[in-house]
């Protein structure tokens, strides 16, 4: 008897997998963005990180989403990706 | 008609059929006349008609379903070059001695008899053999289960359930879902948060199946979906959110009724098949396409119940209450689904108001409590409101509007009263609103339907999510074709 069929619901997509990013030999004369994702008192949170890194010698450049509801504009991506070594993303309130 | 000696003859009959029984002798004077150019082909007995030398078994049903074949017995008449000149079908002796240019064909026959359906009209059928000769146009990964192994269960195994049972979305029923619209299997009607994965037609086929939808829903699915993937909406935010909201839709129009959803009696509860598995579909869709798992990329803290489904019709009954899609600025005829980032139910009990004066009071103080009584402007709501409440509104001479402003007027508050800290309670607003007037609801922020039975003076309120507005979900309506 053949066997029953039934058709796949979901996208029929697979995750690539992606080796991380080597990570920094030092943070002294990196630049490190940070990215604030607009949720309440994440600037308050972000300036203390800013200061611990500015005491280990990296510049920092700092960014916003326009909304932590929606996924960063891709502009925004590609502009922390050329001017960044680094990029630490406050997360959630 | 013209007739040609190139010309060749194609009859279709199946022997199940009395008039195709009864025009057997009919038969054996064509194959007579007409040697080499006759085919008959039999739907269900090969042997039959017995006059004829060799018919051709149609019993896979493939040439009649690629040739329209509605009734036997159907006769057609083919030019040389294949092309179809035309088709009779049943009997009527004139037409046929016509068709033919055989002058005294049936002689003994009644006049005329009409022919029966042919088996490609059975039910289910139509769709059986679109999937046998059409099926190229289902391009999903087919998933083959064992015999033993039980559907149900294989569908969980693959994580493609939402906890409770699914339908198992077998090649038919995609099919037969399929038939309710008339898009291209492989459109593709947008990308699915939160992967923002592109979807085909096929897959929200696939998931209303799953669903448990009937095919006439499948064109209020796809206008959900369409709604969902507005960026008004931001399906993506909603899903990933540790709040409770998901999409609470609200049918309008001509298309509640025709596809028997319930605007009336537990309206807002189990019970109705459109209500309960279209709500679900989307659901469904969101899990499976765009691969959004609770736990996974659905961050929500505590989630609510109406993460499986929750889709209701407004009563349209009174016509001197405008609906939700009509405020939204649609007309009464059309039909239309409107999203909203919601959750939950908070009643509001009112058995004494018979004013509406009143009554607005009682909603403005219940609304009062969306999210903190002391938070204004930070989330949406829809003020549901019973056929009873509402009689009361049309019997003080109020109409929607008038409710309205006397809801804007009762909630409007100043912001030293609701700042943190104030009455003993840290949350509130901050402080750089204690000089201001503060509306509950921003500008478009409170919406108002209607819905439920006629016994209970009984509203409610589906509060929204905390991340309304511009920044986050505002509600999207989406016509339904």
């Amino acid at each position: 008897m053949p066997d029953s069929i039934m058709l796949d619901p979901t996208a029929e997509t697979q995750s690539t997998n992606r080796p991380l990013q080597a990570r920094l030999d030092s943070l002294s004369g990196a630049t490190v963005g940070l990215l604030d994702i607009s949720k309440p008192r994440g600037k308050e949170f972000l300036d203390e990180v800013e200061k611990l890194l500015a005491d280990r010698g990296a510049t920092v450049k700092r960014y916003m989403k326009p909304t932590f509801t929606r996924t960063a504009p891709r502009e925004l991506n590609q502009k922390i990706s050329t001017e960044c070594d680094a990029v630490i993303e406050g997360l959630a309130d | 008609m013209e007739h040609s000696t190139q010309d060749r003859f194609t009859l279709v009959v199946k022997k199940d059929c009395p008039t195709c029984l009864m025009l057997e002798p009919v038969i054996g004077q064509l194959a007579q006349q007409f040697p080499d150019r006759l085919e008959v082909y039999v739907q269900d007995d090969p042997s039959f008609p017995a006059n004829v030398d060799a018919p051709i078994d149609d019993s896979s049903l493939e040439y009649s379903y690629k040739n329209g074949i509605e009734i036997v017995p159907t006769l057609m008449r083919i030019e040389a070059g294949a092309e179809e000149k035309g088709r009779i079908h049943g009997w009527d002796r004139q037409q046929w001695r016509q068709f033919t240019g055989i002058a005294n064909l049936g002689e003994d026959l009644v006049e005329f008899k009409p022919g029966c359906g042919s088996k490609t009209q059975d039910p289910g059928m139509d769709e059986l053999l679109a999937l046998r000769f059409d099926g190229g146009q289902l391009h999903s990964r087919s998933v083959e289960v064992g015999t033993a192994e039980d559907l149900l269960e294989a569908c969980y195994d693959r994580g493609w359930s939402d906890g409770l049972p699914v339908v198992p979305p077998t090649p038919i029923r995609v099919m037969r879902m399929l038939k309710a619209t008339g898009r291209e299997a492989s459109e593709i009607i947008g990308e699915v948060p939160p992967n923002n994965v592109p979807c085909s037609i096929e897959k929200v086929a696939i998931n209303a199946v799953m669903a448990g939808c009937k095919p006439e829903y499948l064109p209020v699915v796809l206008a959900s979906v369409e709604a969902a993937l507005k960026d008004r909406f931001c399906m993506h935010g909603l899903l990933c959110t540790t709040y409770f909201s998901s999409p609470v839709m609200i049918v309008n129009g001509p298309v509640a009724s025709q596809i028997g959803m319930n605007s009336g009696v537990n309206a807002l509860g189990q019970g109705n098949r459109a209500n309960a598995t279209i709500g679900r579909a989307l659901q469904l869709l969101i899990r499976n396409v765009g691969g959004g798992v609770p736990g996974g990329i659905d961050r929500a803290a505590m989630g609510n119940p109406g993460k499986y489904t929750y889709c209701f019709a407004e009563d349209e009954s009174d016509e001197q209450w405008s609906s939700l899609a009509m405020d939204r600025g649609f007309e009464r005829e059309q039909s239309v689904i409107s999203l909203f980032a919601g959750e939950g139910l908070q009643p509001i009990v009112d058995q004494q108001s018979r004013n509406p004066e009143s009554l607005a009071k009682t909603f403005a103080s219940s609304l009062r409590s969306v999210v903190h009584s002391k938070l204004f402007g930070l989330a949406d709501a829809i003020l549901v409101i019973s056929p009873e409440h509402r009689r009361v509104l049309r019997e003080g001479g109020w109409g929607k509007v008038d409710l309205q402003q006397a809801l804007y007027d009762d909630l409007i508050t100043p912001g030293s009263a609701i700042l943190r800290g104030v009455d003993g309670i840290a949350e509130g607003m901050p402080d750089k609103f204690k000089d201001k007037l503060l509306n509950k609801f921003r500008d478009d922020g409170l919406h108002i339907v209607s819905t439920g039975g006629t016994a209970g003076m009984f509203s409610a309120i589906i509060s929204g999510w905390v991340a309304s507005g511009e920044r986050g979900s505002q509600m999207v309506s989406q016509v339904i074709k």
